[in-house]
């Protein structure tokens, strides 16, 4: 038992890592799923946004700490620009029903994976981390790439972070009750409206700024909008609506799958991560930590 | 119906309800002495055009069989799924594999491929049917993606990456000589569509269409009146998963060449697309949708130098804005019709 531990430990911290990525994904679509009803297909769009992103400021620059931090400003403040513009994009629609205001979404993905395409190239681009953090650390008695560790880190920062928004103030509050009765918000006098607004583009940040984060690790191509984009719903599926410690524990039962379950049974990763689905639908419908409605 | 397209005013009939007093049987001989003229112009084309537009129209009549499918499950049964490339891929491998190992039989092949396109539908529909809403979109999108994942991954069945290659060209009779040229394979192709375009049709004229349809605007309301509603989705998207098989059947044929991006979310979007531009629940106008789809994909995108996602990108975003009931939509100023599919 320790044998296995010892053996896959880095393989498991590489899982938390990913998962930690996959959380600032999830949480934006989770959130702008169960405020405004929409399915946000161009998230994924978002997070490579911030990837490429990263790929222009760390080759216009050295890559040190301070335009790592450079990059994660320009892409939060690009991603709620667009966050905001597909809030309003999408609100017109909101009397069409579902498929509209997904299939939106979904030619404004198009658009942008080309645009992004044309501009980058069609090749894998790689981003170093940054200086301070490029080497390797000593875990348990193996060596470990130190950036993951700050991933893991600025991850775990901002699900506590944005547990505290939701949990514990007014703004979080009124972001509740609208995920379960918007109508009802409304009837209250409160501008659900710029609500909406507010939280599609704190998701769209938080999924740009994920790809800034991530760009290190998964680097950034075209094709990686989809990959992230379809895990990012699975986890939402898996972590039930609405919920930012949902997303979370999702985000990581994911991870652990996608890189613990390919370095163990490597040719089954997609039933793995079907069936991790399968199973917490017919268990638990609603998602593990789940309140709302299927319907 | 070229006429339609003709107009160009905009139309805007998102809150006109589907329903119009009934037309009589007068009104619907013109409709069907226009099918059989547009079967006979489709079954001339091999004499007047180059092979090339004769396997373009070969690739746009098997997706538009994949879209009407499609259309089974969005338009008439409310169930917008963004994952039907997958029994479409799934159909497509089955025909490929059983051309290369067992038969180069096309009706064979065509049967495997609907059979696994049902089998498939059937064991992930058991659990995806009893969500709805946004939720069917996310889990059909996921499987989908999966599905494409694990085509990639299990590369001593599928090819991996590099895709199925050296699928055999069909015969369609025992003994007979392989379909080499494109007119003869279009032809097939032509045939077998318009059989599984009747029988989508007819589907949805069915009692069991009407009471899909039923579900479709008042999910509750059915159950109530003792319909199993899970059992009637469920059939309907087993259905719409064989003919997306046959589809894929039919895909095979003519590109002879299975990849795992033929079960990708660029397929499944793409049928989406062509589904919407027709109008949903339109059956014959998802054949058009899908017809401009493959235009625009394989011959406006490859003028263009690859362009395609683009084009398809601003086709989506124009359409969801501009035609919110697709081109069906436009004629449906003229009062007192009946929704026809």
């Amino acid at each position: 038992m320790f044998g296995f531990f010892s053996s896959n430990l880095i393989t498991v911290v590489d899982g938390i890592a990913f998962g930690v990525l996959l959380f600032t994904i999830a949480l934006g679509l989770s959130l702008v799923f169960g405020v405004m009803d929409v399915l946000s297909l161009a998230h994924g769009s978002l997070y490579l946004i911030g990837s490429y992103i990263a790929v222009s400021v760390s080759t216009a620059f050295t890559p040190t700490l301070g335009f790592f931090v450079l990059a994660l400003v320009l892409a939060v403040a690009l991603g709620s620009l667009a966050g905001a513009g597909l809030s309003f994009l999408t609100r017109p629609l909101a009397s069409r029903g579902h498929l509209d205001q997904a299939l939106l979404t979904l030619g404004v993905a198009f658009v942008v994976g080309d645009l992004l395409a044309q501009q980058y190239g069609r090749e894998v681009r790689t981003v170093a981390p940054p200086s301070p953090f490029d080497g390797s650390v000593s875990v348990f008695g193996s060596t470990y790439p130190t950036y993951r560790l700050v991933i893991i880190a600025v991850g775990l920062a901002l699900a506590i972070a944005a547990y505290l928004v939701i949990e514990r103030t007014k703004m979080g509050a009124l972001v509740q009750a609208t995920v379960a009765d918007a109508q009802m918000v409304r009837a209250l006098g409160v501008n659900t409206g710029r609500l909406m607004t507010g939280v599609f583009a704190v998701g769209a940040a938080l999924a740009a700024f994920g790809g800034v984060l991530g760009a290190p690790i998964l680097n950034a191509a075209p094709g990686l909008d989809n990959r992230v984009l379809i895990l990012g719903l699975v986890v939402v599926v898996i972590g039930g609506l609405g919920s930012v410690a949902g997303a979370f524990v999702g985000a990581l039962v994911i991870g652990q799958v996608q890189t613990l379950g390919v370095s163990l049974a490597p040719s089954y990763a997609a039933f793995l991560t079907f069936g991790a689905m399968a199973l917490v639908l017919l268990l638990r419908p609603a998602g593990i930590l789940g309140k709302g409605r299927l319907a | 119906m070229t006429s339609d397209l003709g107009t160009s005013s905009r139309t805007d009939q998102a809150a006109r309800p589907d329903t119009g007093p009934a037309r009589g049987r007068a009104g619907r001989a013109p409709r069907l002495v226009l099918a059989a003229a547009l079967l006979l112009a489709l079954v001339a084309v091999p004499f007047v055009v180059p092979s090339d537009a004769a396997n373009l129209l070969s690739r746009i009549l098997a997706f538009a069989l994949l879209a009407v499918s499609l259309d089974l499950l969005v338009g008439v049964g409310g169930m917008p799924s963004l994952g039907h490339a997958a029994p479409f891929g799934v159909g497509a491998y089955v025909a490929g594999i059983t051309a290369k190992e067992l038969t180069a039989l096309a009706p064979v092949q065509l049967v495997a491929a609907a059979v696994a396109g049902a089998v498939f539908s059937a064991l992930v529909g058991w659990l995806i049917v009893r969500v709805r809403g946004t939720y069917f979109l996310m889990l059909t999108l996921a499987v989908a993606e999966l599905a494409r994942t694990a085509a990639d991954q299990w590369d001593q069945v599928t090819g991996g990456s590099n895709g199925l290659v050296g699928i055999p060209a069909i015969q369609v009779v025992p003994g007979g000589g392989p379909l080499l040229l494109a007119g003869f394979r279009y032809w097939y192709v032509l045939a077998v569509a318009a059989l599984g375009f009747g029988l989508i049709v007819a589907i949805s004229r069915s009692a069991f269409g009407r009471s899909l349809r039923g579900i479709r605007d008042n999910e509750d309301r059915m159950a109530s009146l003792g319909y199993s509603t899970f059992r009637v989705k469920f059939t309907a998207f087993v259905l719409a998963g064989a003919f997306a098989g046959a589809a894929g059947s039919l895909w095979t044929v003519q590109s002879r060449f299975v990849s795992p991006a033929d079960l990708g979310f660029n397929v499944s979007a793409m049928a989406l697309l062509a589904v919407v531009i027709g109008g949903r629940g339109r059956l014959w106008g998802a054949i058009l949708g899908a017809a401009l789809v493959i235009f625009i994909r394989d011959e406006v995108g490859a003028q263009l130098g690859g362009r395609g996602p683009l084009l398809l990108g601003i086709t989506f975003i124009a359409v969801v804005y501009l035609l919110p009931r697709g081109f069906a939509g436009l004629r449906l100023h003229r009062p007192g019709r009946k929704d026809p599919a």
